[in-house]
């Protein structure tokens, strides 16, 4: 009996967490990140979409993630957990971005 | 010797920035489109010359990058001046160019390990500086036609990233 509610607990938790999880989008064109700063929320995926004809990072200052956009192509990073992330690319750190990741 | 070499690094392009003040005849396109290929070959060279000789993880990196990006910024180039039907032209500053990277190439080849580590990086400084500088002061405000000119719009921001993370490796290096 106890486990059955448990389990329908998880279920419902599980659909719920599945339908809010968003994909925001963040272009990158003629060396800049577009919106620069973005809020999201945790499970939320950043997808990066590089339009430039060279290879760009996204790389977290924290070390969470290090993604490689080659020209062109896309790359994508999945939010773990509430906090603001700054990030730049390796290659021309003159390139920075911010995301806000809130609780869901 | 950091000072001698940010000389060095400045005669040629300090070329293109004075002739630009001394006449009222600014570079053509066809010259400006030579200049930056020329600075990008150039820097090419020192790259492939770093990857031959350097075991620093970092400056492999750094070197890696320049090859595949002023590749990348040289075929856009190249693409552009064949649409354009125009024939890149030859000039003192182009020549220049070639000539001092040559000299500078002959200096790295005689260091090994850290010095040449130093002096690589140092350059690259030093040389994305003086060529950003040119971008910006004369080759931009001379290009007529307007795809040149965004081209070398979009190429001088990636030169900017690539004399920032330079000045980075510069630091961790000391
Ligand atoms: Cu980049």
């Amino acid at each position: 009996m106890r486990g059955e509610v448990f389990a329908a607990a998880g279920i419902f938790l599980a659909a719920t967490g599945a339908a809010s999880a968003d994909t925001i989008t963040v272009e990158i064109a003629k060396l800049a990140f577009v919106p620069a700063q973005v809020t999201a929320h945790v499970g939320d995926t950043i997808v990066w979409k590089n339009e430039d004809f060279i290879t760009h990072t996204a790389t977290a200052r924290n070390h969470e993630w290090d993604v490689t956009i080659p020209a062109h192509a896309t790359g994508r990073a999945v939010l773990s957990k509430p906090e603001v992330i700054d990030y730049f690319c390796r290659i021309h750190p003159n390139m920075r971005g911010r995301i806000t990741v809130e609780e869901k | 010797m950091l000072g001698s070499r940010l000389a060095a690094a400045g005669v040629a392009l300090v070329m293109v920035v004075g002739s630009a003040a001394a006449q009222p005849a600014r570079p053509t396109d066809p010259q400006i489109a030579h200049i930056a290929y020329t600075a990008g070959q150039v820097d090419i060279a020192a790259a492939k010359l770093a990857l031959q000789k350097s075991h620093n993880a970092q400056v492999r990196e750094f070197a890696a990058d320049m090859v595949r990006d002023h590749t990348a910024v040289n075929d856009k180039a190249l693409a552009l001046v064949k649409k354009l039907g125009v024939t890149p032209a030859d000039n003192p500053t182009s020549e220049a160019l070639v000539k001092q990277g040559e000299e500078n190439r002959a200096r790295l080849a005689k260091l090994d390990g850290a010095a040449f580590d130093k002096a690589y990086v140092d350059n690259e400084v030093a040389y994305h500086r003086e060529v950003n500088g040119a971008l910006e002061k004369t080759l931009i405000p001379s290009a007529s036609n307007h795809e040149l000119k965004a081209l070398l719009e979009t190429g001088l921001k990636i030169f900017q990233g690539h004399q920032q993370h330079a000045e980075m490796i510069a630091a961790a290096l000391q």
